[in-house]
């Protein structure tokens, strides 16, 4: 009897376990959707288990690369920490399944226990090939997989010179890509004639081959490794076939994948001859209460190395077992099957765009070839069409990837090819085909394969409200997953509001038709010093809350103006008015700046004595400082009399300016310290107190990679090194936190303070009202390598400019507290009523 | 003339220095029942050459802040935003704009010889 079908009250039910061995990319997604469709059916039933054999969370693999680059585990992770135990999911991470019991469908690990399913799932991935070389197991030989893979890559690194990959192929560029960046004398060995041996034919290869010399990565195609041996200059000496050899410290394997089913052979399970554990299209094995997804499937005698068809497959898996878990006729009967999945890919390799679409290799009978190759710039393109020539079956790019998008959709859609197919490849100057523009593709197009989103589903997220491509992709997850269909769901998002006649309108308002970044430049440029003035040349009306504060803020960000000036005193907003933070019921919140967190014992003494003559609350900061709360409107001036008499200065805590610099102990005190980070912190924040910015922001000094004063979450975070400092940017806690980009390294202090000169005033002229450093470099195309180029390399020819307006901020900062306790006028307007001497009385009706 | 015999009705609030331009303040108006005055937030707007009066309390946050707010025009229609949760409120009659069933008291306000008198 199929309990599972017999009664509908789920919960005097027994439990049904499902048990997930892996959980990488593939059996996390599994997971979600599991629960995603459960929960959306109140289902009470499910007794859901995880184990992985890595220590971490799922993390993204197709991403592993950039745990080099600035990412680390947890920023790679694929969920929040408690994701799983908030889900009351069991989750056992750094547990290994042993051995499945069919029979007694049970499971033991090797931490020796055993745990008994109704389902078990199978999402154990691969592993790499490390071809059986003599030699193939000395020390630092490694292989390209996981986090734990790039620690030993990068340990061995540190004391050599050299690193070979063996490998040509997709994952052997992207380690040689690595290893490049960790400052190694890079060469890839390929056994095949040429690189990327699946994807590309001989033309391609040689193309691609060509660029990656020139990026200075030795390539040996047509080489055969006979052995391993202890080298003379080197830690190692390799052999090769046809007698030449070459000596290097470190090796990465990357000679392909291969599934990992030792768990399916070991419990008999139908296994592939070349390995692989069978599934039919409802991704069940050979025993039908175990089902197998992801990389260690097998389907149509074919494994997929790649995370859409896992993600595909991790969908069916759930939605079979749904079936289980909930009364007969439920679902719907059409349940999702797996039948099979594009593998053609795109990627940036060190840099080159290699694309690959369908049957590159012109595999199908009467297939016709259409080539052209630019030897002078390095591209090639190659598509390959049915025997009628209506039908484009395939197709490799090297060196430009821009056609891909427009020739996948092409061979996904079957879209009939124009007349003269050539013209897809020819450059547009030479009469070439125009791209496909998104209008001719049918609403079954798949836009994202990751996530295998339909254009109809970007067309629908749209019409029902979705005014951007963040949104879309909130709402439909399009572009999650690789990040490979970004560009093309931005011109689907795009086209379809212009179609729906949503216009894309950038105005800041009705006041001006202009957005923040122009307005910035029409008063930078035109010297403009007043709202009024702007109002006059470019806008029309009185004004808004919107453009208003925008305006206050960049007519001080750029002149640097007091802003209770009476020209400036009405664009201020709640805080910036009266110079405090507004408090709910009126009252406001004093902090005094403490810059780098440094304090003497008499300031903190003076902070005391205040708070307690005004009756202030008082709290330590997140922002290593005091905040005193509850003072009223007419308490600021003598509260700020004492706290300037004092030495203090203002916070700046309610502006969107600089707020602090937070630093550690550093090189002083700290055991570890290599820098005085404090002496920095305060040095950084004395020169950019006072700035006002598109949003707040934050930076941070720490004395140490330890990293104690969390720079990396900070808009500019600066981190010690043995040789003076390295730069972060665009970090960010609050909402959506961002980990900061690695910007610069080992700078001395004139060049720290010179490259955030540049890099903070790029920010202040080019970002969007409210938008953070993290938010600006998400949303600026080029992103982190645009920023560089900008700041490190001055592509646009502005840092001196960027410089000089920085250095007139700091050239006429003011404490505005102490220049308005000054100011008769400006004291003025802290009276609660004009008409009265009386207090403010916050709660008082009449 | 009429404004000459209605005159004492206008109070004068306070004087014109005290305004701050499209920006509020904050006046007492002696309350008609008695003990306590009635909270009256003033927005001058010079361009217009107009003064605003409005009661300064904020139903929607619960606070006497309105004089603190920002003002501006919304396809030409004066009106304020409070300070804490930008509410708007037209200028000329006090509607709230997110919820035309509220509304602020106001009062006709004008400028004459150098002060600021309501209509009570
Ligand atoms: C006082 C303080 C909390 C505390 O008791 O520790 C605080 C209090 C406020 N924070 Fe904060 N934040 C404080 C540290 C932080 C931190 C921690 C840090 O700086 O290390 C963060 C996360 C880090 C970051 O900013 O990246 C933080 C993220 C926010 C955010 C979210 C920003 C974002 O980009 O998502 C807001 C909202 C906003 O600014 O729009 C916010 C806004 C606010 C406001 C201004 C809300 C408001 O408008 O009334 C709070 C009023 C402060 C007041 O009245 O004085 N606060 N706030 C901290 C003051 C630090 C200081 O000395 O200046
Ligand atoms: C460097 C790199 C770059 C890549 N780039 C791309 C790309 O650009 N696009 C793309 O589509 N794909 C890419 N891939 C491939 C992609 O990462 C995989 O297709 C995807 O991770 C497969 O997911 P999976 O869950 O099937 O396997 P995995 O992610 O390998 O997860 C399997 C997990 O199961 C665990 N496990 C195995 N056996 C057991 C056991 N007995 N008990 C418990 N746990 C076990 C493993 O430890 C592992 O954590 C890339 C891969 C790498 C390494
Ligand atoms: S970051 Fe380094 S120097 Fe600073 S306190 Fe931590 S361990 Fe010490
Ligand atoms: S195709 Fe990979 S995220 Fe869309």
């Amino acid at each position: 009897m199929n309990t599972a079908h017999t009664t509908t009250d789920q919960t005097k039910k027994a439990a049904f376990k499902v048990l997930v061995v892996g959980n990488g990319m593939v059996g996390h997604h599994f997971v979600e959707s599991l629960l995603e469709q459960t929960q959306a059916l109140a289902v009470k039933n499910l007794d859901l288990t995880v184990f992985g054999e890595e220590p971490h969370r799922a993390y993204d693999r197709v991403h592993l690369s950039e745990y080099f680059t600035g990412k680390d585990a947890e920023s790679l992770a694929l969920c929040e920490p408690e994701f799983y135990q908030a889900q009351g999911v069991h989750f056992y991470p750094g547990e290994k399944v042993m051995t499945i019991d069919r029979a007694g469908k049970k499971v033991t690990t090797d931490k020796g226990r055993s745990y008994a399913y109704d389902a078990l799932v199978l999402a154990t991935g691969s592993f790499p090939f490390v071809p059986p070389i003599p030699g193939h197991d000395r020390d630092a030989c490694l292989v390209y997989r996981t986090l734990e893979d790039l620690d030993q890559i990068r340990d061995y690194a540190g004391d050599g010179r050299k690193g070979v990959v063996i490998g040509g192929g997709l994952l052997g560029l992207e380690a040689a890509n690595a290893l490049r960046e960790l400052d190694l004398e890079t060469h890839v060995v390929e056994f095949a004639p040429r690189l990327m041996p699946v994807q590309l034919d001989a033309e391609g290869g040689a193309a691609l081959k060509q660029r990656i010399t020139d990026l200075g990565v030795q390539v040996h195609t047509g080489m055969q490794t006979q052995d391993i041996v202890a080298g003379d200059v080197c830690r190692h000496r390799m052999n090769f076939a046809d007698g030449s050899h070459l000596e290097t410290d470190l090796i990465v394997f990357s000679a392909g994948i291969r599934p990992q089913d030792e768990l399916a052979r070991s419990s008999g399970l139908t296994v592939g001859e070349r390995g692989g554990i069978e599934i039919n299209s409802e991704c069940l094995t050979s025993d039908p209460s175990i089902l197998a997804i992801g990389e260690c499937a097998l389907w149509g005698g074919q494994v997929f190395g790649l995370v859409a068809p896992g993600y595909q497959m991790a969908k069916v898996a759930a939605h079979h077992l749904l079936d289980q878990l909930v009364p007969a006729g439920t679902l719907t009967p059409d349940a999702p099957t797996f039948t099979g999945a594009d593998m053609s890919t795109k990627l940036k390799l060190l840099g080159v765009d290699v694309g690959s679409v369908g049957d590159a290799h012109a595999r199908t009978p009467g297939a016709k070839t259409y080539r052209y190759q630019d030897e002078d710039a390095q591209v090639y393109r190659k598509i390959v069409v049915s025997e009628n020539k209506k039908e484009l079956l395939g197709a490799v790019l090297v060196g430009d990837n821009s056609r891909y998008d427009t020739l996948l959709q092409y061979a996904l859609n079957g879209i009939e090819l124009p007349a003269e197919p050539a013209g897809l490849i020819l450059p547009e100057t030479s009469g070439g085909a125009p791209m496909l523009g998104v209008d001719a593709l049918p609403d079954s197009a798949s836009i994202c394969s990751c996530l295998n989103v339909t254009k109809g589903q970007i067309t629908d997220a749209v019409a029902s409200g979705c005014c951007s491509v963040a949104e879309v992709k909130d709402a439909t997850k399009a572009s999650t997953g690789c990040g490979g269909c970004a560009a093309l769901l931005k011109d689907v998002v795009n086209a379809e509001l212009t179609n729906q006649g949503i216009e894309v309108n950038t105005d800041l308002c009705e006041h001006f038709a202009y957005t923040r970044q122009e307005l910035f430049h029409l008063i930078r440029v035109g010297g403009i010093k007043t709202f009024d003035e702007l109002l006059e040349k470019h806008g029309k009306g009185l004004g808004c809350e919107i453009c208003k504060p925008t305006a206050g803020s960049i007519l001080a960000s750029v002149w640097n103006e007091h802003v209770l000036e009476s020209p400036h005193v009405s664009l201020q907003d709640t805080n910036d008015a009266f110079m405090a933070n507004m408090q709910k019921d009126g009252t406001y919140s004093v902090v005094p700046r403490i810059a780098g967190g440094e304090i003497t014992p008499d300031k903190l003494i003076v902070i005391g004595e205040v708070a307690r003559d005004f009756n202030l609350y008082t709290k330590i900061t997140g922002g290593q400082r005091v905040d005193l709360f509850g003072a009223r409107l007419e308490q600021l001036p003598p509260i700020w009399k004492r706290l300037v008499d004092a030495g203090f200065e203002t916070g700046h805590a309610y502006g969107k300016s600089l707020r602090t610099v937070k630093s550690c102990v550093g090189s002083t005190w700290c055991r570890y310290g290599v820098q005085d980070s404090v002496g920095m912190a305060i040095l950084l924040e004395e020169r950019y107190k006072g700035l006002r910015a598109p949003h707040k922001i934050k930076l941070a000094v720490s004395g140490c990679t330890r990293e104690c004063a969390e720079a990396q979450s900070k808009d500019f975070g600066v981190i010690a090194t043995e040789n003076g400092w390295n730069l972060y940017t665009c970090g960010n806690g609050g909402m959506k936190p961002r980990h900061g980009d690695l910007f610069a390294t080992d700078l001395s202090d004139d060049e720290l303070i010179r490259i955030i000169d540049r890099l903070m005033m790029f920010y202040v002229h080019t970002a969007d009202r409210l938008q953070r450093t993290a938010r600006w470099m998400e949303n600026m195309e080029g992103g982190l390598d645009y920023l560089q180029s900008v700041v490190l390399k001055d592509s646009l020819g502005i840092a001196e400019t960027l410089e000089a307006d920085m250095q007139r901020v700091v050239d006429r900062y003011q404490c505005e507290w102490k220049s308005t306790l000054e100011n008769p006028e400006k004291l003025k307007r802290f009276r609660p009523f004009v008409n009265s001497g009386v207090a403010d009385p916050p709660y008082s009706v009449c | 003339m009429i404004e000459v015999h209605n005159s004492a009705l206008w109070q004068t609030l306070c004087k014109t220095g005290d305004l701050v331009a499209n920006s509020g303040v904050a006046a007492l108006l002696p309350s008609p029942c008695g003990t306590n005055a009635i909270q009256v937030a003033l927005f001058w707007l010079p361009a217009m050459n107009r003064v605003y009066a409005v009661e300064n309390y904020d139903p929607l946050s619960d606070t006497f802040l309105n004089a603190r707010g920002l003002i501006g025009d919304r396809h030409g229609e004066p009106f304020l935003a409070t300070p804490l949760y930008k509410h708007h409120y037209r200028l000329s009659d006090g509607v709230c704009l997110e919820d035309s069933k509220i509304s602020l008291k106001t009062w006709a306000a004008k400028i004459e010889h150098g002060e600021v008198r309501l209509k009570v």
